[in-house]
């Protein structure tokens, strides 16, 4: 009886999380949806009604759109790139004999912890300003010319800085997953004359696939809503050239108070990362049960 | 079992390790030291390293009308935000940590699967909610949706936590016949304490960085640190020294704390996979 009883008050334990979850899920996306069928600008709230799909229409149509998708792709694809592979490589440069390692790993970790606004304007103004940049500086010292990085490149740019941020997070996960890694089974190779390659191909990088999954997933997650390094570096500009899909639905929300448009792009943004996510969240379901 | 490191090895992958951590971390140093120069030396050049330090660009953002304003909303957002997700996530971490049923690993990943929808899709519905309700730009709005933001992570931590506690140790005491509360305060909370620690520690980390929903939600009465530095990003609010100064307040104690959460940090954002 007592189990019973105990089992009983443990699902109720549960049910103010779930309940919370489930209205954070259910009613502000009933309500986007809804929007999103509404022509329903904040500056003319009297011509309301009801639009059918030009929402939508309207938000893919714009040059913006495929601007911003492309703009995202290449930013969360180009950041998770540069830190899965750079995270396993200075990983493994962490998990040698080094003397100092405590303090080298909180010379790495510390990017981490940066706010994305600090981030992004430090690297802006102090570092890649063409005028007062140390870039510059660098640049000048050598007789080259400074390089006007978010008027020439300001996508790469803007990757450069998230990478800055993300990179410290890869390397932690996969150095932490390299520490386990079995030292006997590693002789074993090294007795059977196994080269460097083939022990990193056959035992390390299998040993790390899992890591790498669950650093993919988290670093998803949070690249695919970059904001604030985009509003306080460039307004997702010069142009288009770095609207990502977020900044997009803002610009069109809070700068145009177009709430039906604005409410058709965010529908759009959850469509794609669902993709996204059904991926990615199987490939942790999968590793997690191990 | 240890394996000879040759000298040469060890000082070749030394001196890398040291000089790619220091260029990783150069950002940061240079924000500090910028923060202790004029606003004219600050923009010098070639760029100075070694100078008298002054503190006048701390004392002018300090003094700043609202300065103390963004970082008590910082501190209460973060903190209030987290506090109350805790309230609702143990108790269900609990749960789900201690009696399983067949459908825990669905809810589980249903739960993060929240996790997964981007911010903006809900951007209009919350903005115009908040504005109904008259809680866009104050605290009390701003610390409901992070918490809920930031809820399904903090049970995924606490229930990757509470399952390395053996069961075998609450049977025990319910055979001893301890009632539900007492089981929960005398035997489960000592052994949980350490991973509500931990989440705790890495969601302050989190909130106090989070910058979507406080750079869209708050303007000027309930605007946080993340808001107030990127005000520094208008061309006529640009002064280095400033913004180093305040940048370097607005991170140092939250740089600390992860420091010294590198630990947590994996358990807890990898959902215990890597230890």
């Amino acid at each position: 009886m007592a189990t019973k009883h105990t089992k009983t008050l443990s699902r109720l334990m549960n049910l103010p999380a779930i309940g919370l979850l489930f209205i954070w899920m259910i009613v502000p996306l009933t309500m986007a949806i809804y929007y999103s069928f509404q022509r329903y600008n904040l500056l003319k709230p009297d011509q309301r009604g009801f639009a059918g799909w030009f929402n939508y229409e309207f938000f893919i149509t714009d040059p913006a759109f495929v601007a911003a998708i492309i703009n995202t792709i290449v930013l969360v694809g180009g950041v998770l790139l540069i830190t899965i592979i750079g995270g396993v490589l200075l990983g493994l440069l962490l998990n040698q004999a080094i003397v100092g390692r405590g303090i080298v790993r909180i010379l790495f970790i510390s990017p981490f912890f940066v706010m994305p606004t600090v981030a992004a304007l430090v690297w802006k103004n102090m570092l890649m300003h063409p005028i007062y940049g140390m870039f510059a500086e660098i640049a000048r010292f050598f007789g080259g010319t400074p390089i006007d990085f978010f008027a020439t490149i300001p996508l790469l740019s803007i990757v450069i800085i998230v990478t800055w941020q993300w990179l410290p997070f890869a390397t932690l996960i996969l150095l932490t997953a390299l520490q386990s890694l079995d030292q006997e089974q590693q002789e074993a190779a090294d007795m059977d004359g196994a080269s460097a390659f083939a022990k990193f191909r056959y035992i390390t990088l299998p040993h790390l696939a899992r890591a790498m999954t669950v650093v993919a997933l988290i670093e998803t997650i949070f690249l695919l809503s970059i904001f604030a390094e985009i509003k306080v570096t460039t307004n997702g500009g010069p142009g288009t050239d770095t609207t990502n899909l977020p900044y997009l639905v803002f610009s069109r929300a809070l700068q145009h108070f177009d709430v039906g448009g604005a409410s058709a792009g965010g529908i759009i943004a959850v469509i794609l990362a669902n993709i996204v996510a059904i991926f990615l969240i199987r490939a942790v379901g999968k590793n997690l049960e191990a | 079992m240890a394996r000879k490191v040759s000298i040469g090895r060890k000082v070749g992958f030394t001196a890398l390790a040291w000089t790619l951590g220091c260029l990783m971390f150069f950002p940061i140093f240079w924000m500090m030291l910028t923060g202790f120069k004029t606003e004219v030396g600050a923009i010098a050049s070639p760029p100075q390293f070694f100078f008298t330090p002054t503190l006048e660009s701390y004392k002018d953002v300090i003094e700043q009308s609202n300065y103390m304003r963004f970082v008590m909303n910082s501190i209460i957002i973060a903190g209030g935000s987290t506090l109350l997700a805790l309230v609702v996530a143990i108790p269900s971490a609990w749960s789900m940590a201690f009696s399983p049923t067949k459908h825990t690993k669905d809810v589980l990943m249903w739960m993060l699967s929240t996790k997964m929808m981007p911010p903006v899709g809900v951007l209009v519905p919350l903005y115009l909610m908040l504005q109904y309700f008259g809680l866009l730009d104050t605290r009390t709005g701003l610390v409901i949706i992070m918490m809920l933001i930031n809820l399904p992570i903090i049970i995924w931590m606490l229930f990757t936590y509470f399952k390395e506690i053996p069961s075998e140790i609450l049977e025990a005491s319910r055979m001893d016949g301890a009632v539900l509360w007492k089981e929960i305060v005398y035997v489960l909370l000592p052994m949980a304490l350490p991973g509500i620690a931990s989440t705790l520690l890495l969601n302050l980390i989190l909130a106090w960085n989070e910058s979507f929903w406080t750079l869209n939600l708050t303007a000027s009465n309930a605007a946080t640190l993340t808001q107030f530095i990127s005000s520094f990003s208008s061309p006529q609010g640009l002064f280095f020294a400033k913004l180093s100064a305040a940048s370097t307040m607005a991170i140092g104690p939250i740089m600390v704390l992860g420091w010294f959460s590198q630990k947590q940090l994996v358990t807890g954002l990898t959902f215990g996979a890597v230890k």
